[in-house]
């Protein structure tokens, strides 16, 4: 069957694209999508140790399903708050890209 | 193995399997056969019966309107839906200008693919489902995801200000509704301790209807509400929005559009049937599973019959008081009856079954009695108008003589 | 390579050109439904770790809740995108950094030994739910958690309405 290596690589290279959306773009959403795709490259690893975990001890194992839960949980309260304080920034300063949010630059 | 009429489908199922493997096919492509078998046949029949269902519906909405309804094509005219969609075939494509071209073109199929992905897991019958998955009632909400991504998709992409806003109130509308429907389908989720539709079908001894008409109710409404027919119709509401995100299409891309809603609506009423109706149960089901197919499409078919009337009967809705009815009546109400319904179950835990139907029907009663009077308390605090126009009634005896109905001559 | 390997490698190439093109997309909007296909492939890749339960949380939470929200704020916001470069100035910088700790990422993990192991199958009768959901309520398990992740969600849903809610007369 599927190498455990693989989701390994596959979710590193995710993780990566994730990365570099959040470093390098500039529009505020896609950062937060940015963020969203390295979440899912982490949930990705801990069903694959989740799975391991399970196949090495013959019965299902609870632990990694529950950090994966708790992390869907985290995503879905982040991305909330992060729309709610995009969409009051951009009532005030009438711009999303957070280059040009430079209130705090003397 | 069973007998050809005990079970004609899992017989042929069967038949084929072994006959696959008797000519050397790997298992794992006999799997891959025979799930797309199951696929093609399931969509094919689904879409070929929503031609059956749109003239059994516009033939209801005639008699209910006094009219005739279709009765040119073909006896009692059961051949329009056919020309229909062989009117629709030829018609012409026409993108508009500064349309986004994939998603506009993707929209359509994925509506009607997220209508059809449900049927995958209704169990038909006590041996014919399309995947046992032991998260079935999750799965039915999920898919629900695809099909609002579809009406935004459709409702963006079109470049037109009426498309987009009937996009944003269908989408506010269905993600609002899909909160009391969830919390509602939780209760028969609770009665059976399973979220596999066929468990719960199993599970049903006494219909969960009995045991929680409330939840019933409030699952129907937001799942008529879930499919955006009248009242709740506000997504194409014709007099304030065109007809909504599908106003840009035409063509076969407008014909996927009418399709994937009347699909959708005979979909609810299947899960309708499923989650409280008791499913393919019914006399002898167990022995002939054939027997189940005939008792849930009889069900099925008595819950989109209730929707043909409500859809006939009932004005459409404000856009403020569906959010209203929403937010402040059913998501309340279900949460409530959620927890009410758990403690009175758990302390019904020994008792006869007789017993635990009376207490939970009376439960709900009781419910919908303190419900009522809360609303109607409230209905009394509306501004009433001080004077009201007397307004003329269309009745015989007014036409003969206009001056006794108020009105001034 | 068996059907199961075939169908984690395709799905795995698509997730990651999607992620791509949602990097590289200019219009938000695009950029929105290409994070909908990765999040898509990445449900897929939970199936093939029979982990189907997640598969469809995956859709319920990211597609269902978590996109939607993200079109609405895409539309709230509109007439901002197509404006000026994608990439701020220190992008090379970022591409290096990204490409770096996933170089070191990968290389590290996949030279593991448990690694090298391959994932099998994990039986029919396997049925991961009733444990997790078990685990989640019981006092000896997740149960302190489960419910400070319940308060948050209230916390979160109570802060968002708070921040996005509209003052009369704030608007400049």
């Amino acid at each position: 069957m599927i190498p455990l290596s693989w989701y390994l690589t596959f979710s590193a290279v995710l993780f990566s694209i994730g990365l570099f959306t959040v470093l390098a773009r500039r529009h505020a959403i896609v950062i937060l999508m940015g963020i969203e795709l390295m979440l899912n490259a982490v949930n990705i690893n801990l069903l694959a140790f989740w799975h391991y975990w399970s196949q090495v001890r013959g019965a299902p194992q609870v632990n990694g399903m529950v950090f994966v839960a708790m992390v869907f949980v985290l995503a879905a309260a982040e991305t909330a708050v992060a729309l709610a304080l995009i969409i009051s920034a951009y009532r005030r300063h009438h711009t999303v890209v957070v280059d040009e949010m430079t209130l705090l630059k003397g | 193995m069973t007998a050809f009429w005990q079970d004609p489908i899992t017989f042929l199922r069967l038949w084929l399997e072994n006959l696959l493997l008797f000519w050397g096919v790997p298992e794992g492509w006999v799997l891959v056969i025979r799930y797309t078998i199951g696929a093609v046949l399931l969509a094919t029949a689904a879409l070929l019966f929503v031609i059956l269902q749109l003239w059994l519906e516009r033939k209801l909405i005639g008699r209910l309107q006094d009219r005739l309804g279709p009765n040119r094509v073909g006896p009692w005219g059961l051949l329009q839906p056919i020309a229909d969609v062989l009117k629709i075939f030829t018609k012409e494509h026409i993108t508009p200008a500064g349309a986004d071209r994939v998603p506009f073109n993707l929209a359509p199929v994925l509506s009607v693919a997220a209508a059809l992905m449900v049927w995958a897991v209704v169990p038909f019958s006590a041996t014919v489902f399309g995947a046992e998955l032991n998260v079935g009632i999750l799965y039915l909400l999920a898919v629900g995801a695809i099909g609002e991504i579809a009406i935004i998709l459709a409702g963006w992409s079109s470049n037109n200000k009426y498309a987009l806003l009937g996009a944003l109130r269908t989408v506010a509308q269905l993600i609002s509704y899909s909160v009391p429907m969830t919390l509602s389908a939780l209760v028969p989720v609770m009665f059976s301790g399973s979220l596999n539709l066929n468990a719960i079908t199993r599970a049903q001894e006494v219909w969960f209807l009995f045991l929680a008409p409330l939840p019933a109710l409030i699952f129907l409404t937001a799942s008529v509400a879930e499919v955006g027919r009248a009242p709740f119709d506000l997504p194409e509401a014709e007099s304030e929005l065109v007809a909504g995100y599908s106003v840009e299409y035409s063509g076969l891309k407008f014909g996927f559009f009418y399709v994937a809603e009347f699909l959708k609506a005979f979909t609810v009423s299947l899960i309708f049937a499923v989650l409280f109706l008791g499913g393919w149960r019914g006399p002898g089901a167990e022995a002939y599973p054939v027997l189940g197919f005939v008792y849930l499409f009889l069900k099925s078919s008595a819950v989109y019959l209730l929707m043909i009337l409500l859809r006939g009967t009932l004005p459409r809705f404000r856009i403020d008081q569906v959010m209203d009815l929403n937010w402040k009546v059913f998501t309340p109400l279900a949460l409530l009856l959620l927890m009410i319904i758990a403690l009175v179950d758990y302390f019904l835990r020994g008792a006869l079954p007789l017993v635990r139907v009376m207490v939970l029907l009376g439960v709900n009663a009781l419910a919908y009695v303190i419900l009522d009077r809360l609303l109607s308390s409230r209905e009394r605090l509306r501004r009433q108008p001080v004077a009201q126009p007397v307004r003329p009634v269309a009745r015989p005896e007014n036409l003969i003589n206009p001056s006794e109905t108020g009105v001034a001559s | 390579m068996s059907i199961l390997q075939w169908v984690f490698v395709v799905t795995a190439f698509l997730t990651v050109g999607a992620a791509v093109m949602m990097v590289a997309s200019r219009r938000m909007m695009h950029a929105a439904l290409w994070l909908a296909v990765a999040l898509l492939g990445v449900g897929v890749i939970f199936i093939t770790l029979e982990a189907s339960f997640f598969a469809i949380v995956q859709l319920l939470v990211y597609i269902g809740a978590i996109l939607i929200l993200i079109v609405f704020a895409i539309m709230l916001t509109q007439r901002t995108d197509e404006s000026g470069a994608r990439l701020n100035a220190y992008a090379w910088a970022a591409a290096g950094i990204a490409g770096l700790i996933g170089a070191i990422l990968a290389f590290t993990m996949a030279g593991w030994i448990i690694g090298s192991t391959a994932l099998q199958e994990l039986g029919s009768t396997f049925d991961a739910v009733l444990p997790l959901g078990q685990a989640l309520v019981d006092a000896e398990g997740y149960a302190v958690p489960f419910e400070v992740a319940s308060v948050l969600l209230l916390a979160a849903l109570i802060g968002a309405v708070y921040i996005a809610f509209e003052r009369k007369g704030e608007r400049p």
